[in-house]
């Protein structure tokens, strides 16, 4: 029943700057299944993002990218840029942190989502009527109104429901959220998620999650992928991730999540920050702030090791301690 | 909330008052050229021999050139030959300038480079010394005459759409396009043009008075229409050869182009005053 749908194999992003190249992502191996929803957690700047626009090839050119990254058993990276506008919004969806700027301000929100119906050909009656239907689909307030109003008149919420809405009107088989609910309160991030779920149950859409947001991740998906300074550090099935958390930053990571079982005062915290890495030495990138690092650590680049067969990690020496 | 867009824009222009006048200004300008043949009592060639150099009587209401022709009547007619500058000429502008700054604008790159060079050049030397090569080249008649400005004059619309097209090829609405597969001319011509439609406007009802006087500058020189043409350049050159024996044939010509001038310097204003981007809110 899992059928793979995207792999990708030692995906390595180095971006040119002035002084050499910074390597936003480092070897990162991963793959989704089809009808699946797989989480990427990160904090800021760890390349999650980086990853997914790779997928889409939405890289700029000061990007280079080396690796494999196969979609449907096809090699994204080798395809013309013909070959890639069609996968793009057809066979992958993508939406964007912020929903307030995502949208054309010119158009009415309704024609745009039609801009991308009509794309596979349909006529603009029939495809101002999926777009109603469409908005049915979002849960939005009064769809046959909605569709007329110019992205200014509506609420942050509101335009990345409609943002959803035009990814989906393509049926891709894989929808790439970038940070979806960010730039949204508590309540419509529910709401959201809501419609992402039930993307996955009723589309049968596959969905990679991107998020600095635990309880998101909790929440909605069945695999999770935990991302440090470029390097996948830990990946597995949600259940196992959160009960048994192995790789030392995930620890950290999940012991600094607010609980409220926990009143404890203040919060942890985990001391140094993320190294910049302008040059590619080997060694584990999370060392520097790890309480376990020993020299190996900084000298040899930690190897796979798997918990079970959905769970494995990066790490010399993390199942050592409990 | 619900107001259409369309309706509230209306409202403001009300209330313009730059925008009315300009309006109604460019409106009589434009049904005396549509209407020339019902407003001119005479025709503009083949005057009466016996009444040249008559002064303004009612007969002829602005009086009679050298030839004994109504000069009322060739003022009335010339409106054609003006309207027919700011169009055609704002049309190239328009074309020219939309397209190279959109491709320059988008992709950048050492075509972009390229035309950033040619452009400037066209800065470098003044317009009207370049205007006048390219007309004794190409020969000296109305439609070359407009054609010389339009080429003087698209380089700075290029550079205005270039440089709006590369603020907005990095919004992230533009990005979103990409990401459900849009081609990259779809997103230069439904997705950034449309957004700089309003500066646009703006920017054509301010160059087509100097398109204009422009032109007309070339017909006074001699170089742009030719007689018996109706130009009012060429008229005003006629006239100023009997400045003292009829001063009305220089002046009156000089005046319908000071108010058509005037129509689009002042419809611009409002425009800009409407459609400006930073005094009124998108997204």
């Amino acid at each position: 029943m899992s059928e793979e749908l995207l792999r990708l194999e030692n995906v390595c992003i180095d971006y040119k700057v002035r002084d050499g190249y910074l390597s936003a992502v480092k070897d990162v191996s991963f793959h989704i299944n089809r009808s699946e929803i797989f989480a990427i957690v990160g904090e800021s700047g760890c390349g999650k993002s980086t990853v997914a626009h790779s997928i889409m090839r939405l890289l700029g050119k000061n990007a280079k990218v080396t690796g494999s990254i196969l979609f449907n058993g096809r090699d994204l990276q080798a395809l013309s840029d013909k070959e890639i506008t069609g996968v793009r919004g057809h066979d992958i969806g993508m939406i964007f942190q912020n929903p307030l700027d995502s949208l054309n301000p010119v158009y009415t929100t309704g024609n745009q989502v039609n801009e991308a119906i009509m794309l596979d050909g349909v006529d603009k009656l029939e495809g101002w009527k999926k777009v109603i239907e469409l908005y049915k689909d979002i849960k939005m307030p009064d769809p046959e109104k909605r569709a007329r109003a110019f992205p200014h008149e509506m609420s942050g919420g509101m335009r990345q429901r409609v943002m959803i809405a035009m990814m989906l009107s393509r049926n891709p088989a894989l929808l790439i959220a970038d940070e979806p609910t960010t730039a949204l309160d508590v309540t419509i991030e529910a709401q959201i998620l809501e419609i992402i779920s039930q993307l996955k149950r009723e589309f049968h859409t596959a969905i990679m999650l991107i998020t600095h947001n635990f309880g998101l991740v909790a929440e909605v998906a069945d695999r999770v992928a935990i991302m440090y300074a470029g390097e996948l550090v830990e990946e597995g099935n949600v259940y196992e991730v959160f009960a048994h958390p192995v790789h030392p930053y995930t620890r950290l990571l999940m012991a600094a999540l607010p609980r409220q079982t926990k009143r404890e005062g203040r919060l942890q915290t985990i001391d140094g920050t993320v190294p910049r890495l302008t040059e590619s030495k080997p060694g584990c990138r999370f060392a520097n702030r790890c309480p376990l690092a020993k020299e190996i650590c900084f000298d040899q680049d930690p190897p796979v090791r798997r918990l079970s067969g959905t769970h494995s990690f990066q790490c010399f020496f993390a199942e050592e301690v409990e | 909330m619900n107001a259409s867009p369309f309706r509230e824009f209306l409202r403001s222009c009300y209330k313009n008052l730059n925008f009315i006048v300009g309006f109604i200004m460019l409106l009589s300008v434009i049904l005396t050229a549509a209407f020339a043949p019902k407003i001119a009592p005479y025709y503009f060639e083949g005057g009466n021999p016996n009444a040249k150099f008559t002064s303004p009587c009612p007969e002829y209401i602005l009086g009679t050139d050298n030839m004994g022709r109504d000069l009322f009547s060739r003022i009335v007619y010339g409106t054609r030959i003006t309207l027919k500058v700011a169009l055609i000429g704002g049309t190239i502008q328009l074309f020219l300038g939309v397209v190279v700054g959109l491709f320059c604008g988008f992709y950048g790159g050492v075509v972009d480079r390229f035309m950033l060079f040619f452009a400037d050049l066209t800065w470098c030397v003044p317009g009207m010394v370049m205007a006048l090569a390219v007309v004794t080249v190409i020969g000296s008649n109305l439609t070359n005459a407009i054609i010389a400005i339009a080429l003087v004059n698209w380089a700075s619309m290029a550079r205005t759409v270039r440089a709006k097209t590369m603020s907005l090829k990095n919004m992230a609405f533009i990005e979103t396009g990409v990401a459900f597969g849009e081609s990259n001319l779809a997103l230069m011509f439904r997705y950034i043009l449309p957004n700089i439609v309003p500066a646009l406007i703006v920017m054509v009802s301010m160059s087509l008075p100097g398109t204009i006087m422009s032109t007309t500058t070339l017909s006074f020189l001699g170089v742009g229409s030719q007689p018996p043409s109706p130009d009012w350049g060429l008229m005003v050159s006629d006239g100023i050869k009997y400045i003292t024996k009829a001063p009305w044939l220089a002046i009156y010509p000089g005046l319908a182009l000071v108010y058509t001038v005037l129509s689009f310097t002042i419809l611009g204003e409002g425009l800009r005053d409407l459609l400006d981007p930073r005094m009124k809110s998108l997204g």
